[in-house]
């Protein structure tokens, strides 16, 4: 019958998606590291797939994750996604009860009403609902019309531009709704078979008198809207579709990224929707910048022709990270693009020649940065001499950087030397525990240094373990105190309350408008080595106002170098937890005669 | 209606207010300190001849006392107005509201606070001091030793700490700083024959009179040491003397030195009323935040707000000398600015 021939565009586009994502997808999962490979054999058959389904389900379909973020925004996302979702489950399940059989072909159950005008058991109830989950799909569909035109209803300020081809896409994915409705509706005129809805709308039809190849036009629009939405798909940002799936099974049988750009790296960028919020979230905007978003960096990793200018503007502060919706690492994908597109430098670091370390319960390592600021590395080693600790400062006299620094610019071997001949001195000490005061040390201590049954405790975590166990005791003052979470710290390391119960108990502790893993960065970071320092204050500005709108005696940090950015914007008293609660018990010791004294 | 109100009794405001009362003006001098002599009077001796500060103050001392000039002390302004007959309503810490036809500001700089610069561990560190401090001892005559009693080996000097620095927000250079440390580098020679001195720096900008030679007598007679390349960092060692981590860019080599003190050669800031007065009466700033003069070379004392003029180092960091040439032609353009 050669009024049929108009599902061949959906079976050429279906063809071709399938066709292309099992290239894609295979060749992918063949890349794996072996050990991957091996994740997922050994997590098919556990809970961890079923747990990877509920996943699947809640962020591929109800998109909980963008409902919290904005309301209408995971709506529209929502019809989309479960609405279309239902509507083929359930058009499969009326033509399979309709044939009596499971041996139907796609197309029919696609096309249903074209093909099927006759009675059946359940007819009317299908036809209703369907016409029910059509006209969910339909809200959303005017909902993303009307979001083009009206972002910033939807809660997002700047919107991700589009190319010729996501364009296309776009248009066909708008077009494939409408497009059902009217081709529906044309037959419901015929032959009376629709619903609530393609009913009306074939009753209106048919006060034009239309004829049968109206109708067939109708059918023909909709299932080329089919055709060019699946073939751009995999070209398209749309690809994040079926990728999204593949990335929660991954994640969930624990394969996480590596340091290189990989096949996992692949799967997380082309599980980007574009979304955009990660736009919002990024505090660049403030300086005017607005190309270096994570959003245009992975567009711009798929397309292979990411520049270094965008690629090292980047604070690596982590919010857009922590406010994507899918979860992609988007700090560490970006810091495997750094390492492919930096050259080795000179570093040998051959002047590092190993040495005897004496063994010690707790050792101290400071850092550059807390070197830096020496008001906090005295008032650490304070604190510890007065709680008793036989502790060893070990970068006192000759530290090596701890890698972190060169790890944000994709300097990953000269890290790694670094890494090594610290990592030595650490085991050598045969400290049960190693206390640092950094968190930009914290972090890479925690991630890439591998010192086995060694507890790494950042200073505030420490501390707060010593107040606890009434080795230190501080005194409560009135000082009203407001805490910055420091970027690697809090989102980096996801500690976010030990400072705060410290300071609860030596001042009158008053929470900030945006705190914890939402909390903005200072500007002082040295994962971007491009970003004017005028543009730093913007940002440091913007920080600022944030954090002392309530006029605070004293703003508190953990981190030396957000203290350093911090103390040349204000008036107000930037302090570390460590210089306060060394006041806070000084002040009460202060009667007691010097310790140097005694021991003299 | 008084004819000109002079805001701050430093060299320049003192230097112009004699100018003023001797071509007939009627004025007055207000001044936030308990006494007049503004930054000059933590100075000891001044470059490049080495004359004594002290003098300097008492010589506008007897020429203030000697004209009767009215000074209103421990008087700070709150806002200056301008009215819309072109006068000025300017008021004051003490309730009094001054009206006057000209305003002359004159109120100097501050020095950079070297806290800020934390790595450097002032007010941390019991060694390190500050130019102003150092400048402080010179006039105790308390030199050759460190508070602690012990004799001075070895110091060192890092040039512009708080200037050409973008990190503390100060991208202009002091000016007199790299003369300063020259003079007191001369200066702890002479009274400590046997200590070695060091200066860090990043330029040496010799650009007055006697300056170069002054430099060149510091390295051949003196035998101080010039080193170019920044401190990156100080500690503390045990027996309070400091380590000072540096690089010789001109060696290309890293290293490291032990001193018995560190003078940290402070910078000069605008004063905080300068945004005071940007907001009061809507006055012109520059980048660095110190006053905008009008015109740099033909009218470098009026500001953008007519009949607001500025004498000395409130537009900028000025040596002494400078400072008081500014003040001169501040009178001169104020005189004529009356006069029209």
């Amino acid at each position: 019958m050669i009024e049929e021939y108009f599902v061949l565009p959906f079976i050429i586009g279906l063809f071709v998606l399938l066709v292309t994502l099992a290239i894609k997808y295979v060749s992918w999962i063949v890349q794996l590291s072996h050990i991957d490979k091996l994740r997922v054999l050994q997590g098919f058959f556990t809970r961890r797939t079923l747990s990877a389904i509920k996943k699947i389900w809640k962020e591929c379909l109800l998109h909980t994750r963008i409902f919290k973020t904005n309301p209408l925004l995971g709506y529209m996302h929502m019809s989309f996604a479960f609405g279309w979702f239902v509507l083929i489950l359930v058009g499969h399940i009326e033509s399979y009860i309709h044939a009596e059989s499971l041996s139907v072909p796609p197309w029919e159950s696609i096309f249903f009403r074209y093909f099927h005008h006759e009675h059946f058991v359940g007819e009317r109830f299908f036809a209703h609902f369907m016409d029910f989950i059509l006209l969910y799909i339909l809200s959303g569909v005017f909902l993303a019309y009307a979001k083009r035109l009206y972002s910033r209803v939807f809660g997002i300020k700047r919107s991700t531009k589009l190319k010729p081809k996501d364009r296309i896409a776009l248009l066909s994915l708008w077009l494939i709704f409408p497009a059902r409705l009217f081709a529906e509706g044309a037959t419901a005129s015929l032959y009376g078979n629709g619903g609530f809805v393609t009913g009306t709308l074939g009753g209106v039809f048919s006060f034009f008198e239309i004829n049968s190849s109206f109708e067939l036009a109708m059918w023909w629009i909709y299932s080329s809207s089919l055709g060019v939405f699946f073939i751009t798909l995999p070209f398209t940002r749309y690809m994040h579709i079926p990728t999204e799936v593949l990335f929660i099974l991954l994640r969930e049988y624990g394969i996480q990224l590596k340091k290189e750009y990989n096949s996992v790296s692949k799967i997380q960028v082309y599980s980007c929707s574009r979304c955009g919020i990660c736009i919002d979230a990024c505090q660049m905007h403030h300086a005017e910048i607005s190309n270096n978003q994570s959003v245009y960096i992975l567009k711009n990793m798929r397309d292979e022709n990411l520049t270094d200018r965008k690629l090292y503007n980047c604070l690596l502060c982590g919010r857009c990270e922590q406010a994507c919706p899918v979860g992609i690492n988007l700090n560490d994908l970006r810091i495997s693009q750094r390492i492919q597109a930096s050259k080795e430098f000179n570093s040998s670091y051959d002047f590092l020649t190993y040495k005897n370390t004496p063994q010690t319960d707790v050792a101290y390592f400071s850092g550059c940065m807390t070197h830096l600021t020496p008001g906090i590395k005295e008032s650490v080693c304070a604190i510890l001499e007065i709680a008793g600790i036989n502790y060893l400062f070990l970068d006192k006299e000759k530290g090596a950087c701890c890698g972190r620094p060169l790890m944000q610019a994709g300097q990953y071997q000269a890290a790694k030397k670094l890494i090594d001949y610290n990592r030595q001195q650490i085991l050598d000490s045969g400290a049960h525990t190693l206390l640092v005061s950094c968190p930009i040390c914290y972090k890479v201590f925690k991630d890439d240094y591998e010192l086995g049954q060694i507890n790494i405790k950042h200073h505030s975590e420490y501390f707060l373990e010593l107040i606890n166990a009434g080795y230190i005791s501080p005194r409560k003052s009135d000082n009203i105190i407001v805490y910055h979470d420091p970027c690697e710290l809090g989102r980096g390391a996801n500690i976010y309350n030990e400072p705060r119960e410290i300071l609860k108990k030596i001042g009158k502790f008053r929470k900030v408008r945006i705190e914890k893993n939402q909390s903005l960065c200072c500007s002082g970071s040295l994962g971007d080595l491009s970003l004017s320092m005028p543009d730093r204050n913007i940002i440091k500005e913007q920080t600022l106002s944030v954090l002392l709108k309530h006029n605070p005696d004293i703003l508190a940090t953990a981190c030396p170098l957000c203290k350093k950015t911090f103390v040349k914007g204000t008036f107000i008293q930037v302090k570390d937890i460590a210089e306060i609660l060394v006041d806070s018990i000084k002040k009460k010791t202060a009667l007691l005669p010097e310790m140097e004294n005694v021991c003299e | 209606m008084i004819d000109v109100l002079i805001i701050g009794s430093g060299i320049a405001g003192l230097e112009a207010a004699c100018n003023l009362y001797e071509s007939g003006k009627e004025i007055f001098l207000l001044e936030k300190e308990k006494n007049v002599g503004g930054n000059v009077q933590n100075w000891d001796t001044l470059f490049p001849d080495g004359k004594n500060a002290r003098d300097i103050i008492s010589y506008y001392m007897q020429e203030i006392q000697a004209r009767q000039i009215t000074t209103y002390l421990n008087t700070y302004v709150t806002g200056i107005h301008k009215c819309v007959d072109g006068t000025f309503e300017v008021h004051t810490s003490r309730d009094i509201v001054f009206k006057c036809k000209t305003v002359l500001i004159a109120t100097g700089y501050s020095l950079f606070n070297a806290e800020r610069k934390e790595e450097y561990g002032y007010q941390i560190y019991e060694n390190v001091v500050t130019s102003a401090d150092l400048e402080k001892r010179f006039a105790q005559q308390s030199k050759n030793q460190l508070p602690n009693g012990k004799p001075l080996h070895r110091i060192a000097f890092i040039h512009c700490v708080g200037s050409r620095d973008e990190k503390s927000g100060n991208h202009y250079c002091s000016k007199v700083c790299c003369i300063t440390a020259v003079k007191q580098a001369i200066k702890m020679k002479q009274l400590v024959p046997d200590v070695e001195v060091f200066c860090f720096y990043m330029d040496l900008r010799m650009y007055g009179p006697g300056f170069e030679e002054k430099y060149r007598e510091a390295q051949e007679k003196w035998g101080i040491q010039f080193i170019r390349g920044r401190v990156s960092e100080v500690a503390e060692t045990l027996d309070k003397r400091l380590q000072v981590k540096a690089e010789d860019t001109l060696a290309a080599r890293p290293f490291k030195l032990e001193v018995d003190m560190l003078v940290l050669m402070i910078g000069m800031e605008s004063q905080a009323s300068t945004a005071l007065f940007q907001k009061s009466c809507g006055l012109k700033c520059a980048d660095s935040r110190f006053i905008q003069p009008y015109q740099h070379h033909l009218d470098s004392n009026a500001t953008n707000v007519k009949g607001v003029f500025t004498a000395g180092a409130c537009i900028g960091p000025l040596s002494v000398f400078d400072t008081i040439n500014h003040a001169r032609s501040a009178a001169i353009s104020v005189s004529n600015f009356l006069a029209e």
